[in-house]
């Protein structure tokens, strides 16, 4: 490896702290400090409101079941995309990114087109079959599953992509079939992948926005998630519910992120 | 016969993989498929196993028709190149898989498990990952896996491609004594003319998606059926219009009397261990590749040819020749 000066060296890293500092760790501490100027009081008062409750077990219940749906689409489409060869299987692959560059906001709007009862004919035959989709959980799921779509996909494909089918074509050769396989070779050969994937989409799910903002109506007690609780309190001035959801949020992805830098080496060593 | 495959055709895009094969593999006996990368052999193993399906053909196990079988209906156990090992299983969760799927009882999978292992010296490494054995132990470990479910035949693709020259050799030694202990009719690819001469009872020499010739490692040797045989099975050489093996030539250094002989100059002498090589260009054909003759040592110093020296050459009494 080349040698860089010693000054080089540490303006680089002067450069990248103080970048980190100014754009994530600072105002990240400012939000644990406001929570906490009070002690435990603005945290207790919060977790004692039944609408924060109830909007911290909705992006929960949310969260999850977004997860499980991702994670199980997520591997089957994953599956599809290495194992299988067929027409158009690029631009299946460019649509699983589709989610990452798009506006969450353009999401929202696209599921009210598609599933709302003024929609085209899906969302009026729903609405007649007596399913809610817009202003409704159901909404919300579907706009979360949307934003988080590419991340398990993205991080299976490319261990998929290197196990190879030695493995699939020697236990189909002693006799197991397509689900004997799966289970028990393929899963335990992705499952630190899967584990790092899903780990993400939970993470990536709690936090979402805009999407859901759009989708639910954001009917407090009934369709409010946590993130849109904490906009709406910071607005009408109940600053310190604001940040106390805040900084329960933020913990959350902290101990994802901890999580996640934990699983890192244990993958690379599975191997 | 044990595997009957007939008219089997296989195209991936342009490419002929397979064109109209049919072959025929005796029951008990060790088969290599042998010849040149490429040439459609891992292909008809692949087709034999279930893991690749003719566009055209039959297959047949023992006189069930499996064509139409999946990979796990067929019975046959597989050994791939390169293991295939199990990587989350143990040495033994791996040779107890097949059995397990097949819903075996706990305590004969113990039994046959233990078995194997003993039979391929791996007893000791039951409760190791493949990742902590050798290329050569996880070769054997596959076979083991392989044998475990008492396959009606058993399918080898280049089984000692991934190992170095020493263990290949030794592994190739331990398939035949093995064979011999447990003679399931076994068929193994191999683009490695010795491994084939060594190890198989009959050699299927396949190329260029075609049958070259089916024969006992002799007939191969002795009768070959053409040029690409003859060329595939060892060194050849061009004299006087004929091919013929660089062993098979006869050197003079003077005209020997009676006898019709060809005159030219060795351009080149290079001993390779207990041989030596020498390269003739011959008179009268200039622009021609020189022949190459071999000769043991002992021969060559009684001869005293060297670079530059002027020798006549002959095919020897009964040598194999063949029209180029």
């Amino acid at each position: 490896m080349a040698r860089t000066s010693p000054w080089v060296r540490l303006t680089l890293r002067t450069v990248v702290i103080v970048y980190l500092v100014l754009l994530v760790g600072w105002p990240v501490s400012l939000v644990v400090r406001a929570t906490f100027t009070d002690g435990l009081t603005a945290l207790r008062d919060a977790l004692t409101d039944p609408t924060v409750v109830f909007s911290l077990k909705l992006t929960v219940s949310v969260a999850l079941q977004a997860t499980l749906l991702n994670t199980v689409f997520g591997v089957g489409i994953s599956l599809l995309l290495v194992r299988t060869d067929f027409r158009g299987k690029r631009l299946l692959s460019a649509l699983i990114d589709l989610p990452l560059s798009v506006s969450p906001v353009v999401v929202g709007l696209a599921i009210v087109l598609a599933y709302g009862p003024r929609g085209d004919w899906f969302g009026p035959w729903l609405t007649g079959a007596g399913v809610d989709v817009l202003f409704a959980p159901l909404g919300i799921v579907l706009a979360t599953a949307f934003v988080s779509l590419p991340l398990v996909v993205r991080e299976v494909v490319p261990v998929l992509e290197e196990i190879g089918t030695d493995e699939v074509q020697a236990a189909r050769s002693l006799g197991a079939n397509s689900l004997q396989t799966f289970w028990r070779i393929t899963l335990p050969s992705i499952r630190w992948a899967l584990v790092y994937g899903v780990v993400l989409t939970l993470a990536r799910s709690l936090g979402e926005f805009g999407a859901v903002k759009i989708v639910s109506g954001n009917l407090e007690g009934r369709t409010q998630t946590a993130t849109l609780l904490v906009e709406q309190r910071y607005h009408d001035f109940d600053h310190a519910t604001a940040y106390a959801v805040a900084f329960l949020l933020a913990a959350v992805s902290v101990a994802c992120i901890t999580l996640v830098t934990y699983l890192r080496p244990a993958h690379g060593n599975a191997r | 016969m044990s595997i009957e495959v007939r008219n089997a055709t296989k195209r991936f895009g342009d490419f002929v993989a397979l064109d109209d094969v049919s072959v025929s593999i005796p029951t008990g006996q060790l088969t290599a498929l042998l010849g040149p990368s490429g040439g459609g052999k891992s292909t008809l193993l692949r087709i034999i196993a279930g893991l690749e399906t003719a566009d055209s053909g039959s297959v047949s196990i023992e006189g069930r028709d499996a064509t139409h079988e999946p990979a796990q209906k067929r019975n046959v156990g597989f050994v791939f190149q390169h293991y295939a090992a199990f990587k989350h299983m143990t040495v033994a969760k791996n040779v107890a898989f097949g059995l397990e799927i097949r819903k075996t009882p706990k305590e004969e999978i113990r039994e046959r498990v233990d078995e194997l292992l003993r039979l391929v010296h791996l007893q000791q490494f039951a409760d190791r990952k493949p990742s902590q054995l050798s290329g050569g132990q996880r070769q054997r470990m596959a076979l083991a896996r392989a044998l475990a479910v008492r396959p009606s035949v058993l399918l080898l693709d280049e089984p000692f491609g991934a190992l170095d020259a020493k263990v290949r050799k030794e592994l190739r030694d331990w398939l035949r004594h093995l064979h011999d202990e447990v003679p399931v009719t076994t068929v193994f690819v191999t683009h490695d003319q010795e491994e084939a001469l060594e190890v198989a009872d009959e050699i299927v020499v396949v190329n260029e998606g075609r049958v070259e010739q089916v024969g006992s490692p002799d007939d191969l040797y002795d009768a070959p059926a053409n040029r690409f045989v003859m060329g595939f099975l060892g060194p050849v050489t061009e004299l006087s219009g004929r091919l013929v093996r660089p062993h098979d030539v006869h050197v003079f250094t003077e005209p020997p009397a009676g006898l019709a002989s060809t005159e030219g100059r060795v351009v080149r002498a290079l001993r390779v261990g207990f041989e030596v090589r020498l390269d003739v260009a011959l008179v009268g054909v200039p622009d021609a590749a020189p022949t190459t003759v071999t000769l043991t040592r002992a021969e060559s110093r009684t001869l005293g040819a060297e670079a530059g020296s002027t020798v006549w050459l002959r095919p020897a009494p009964h040598a194999l020749t063949l029209a180029v």
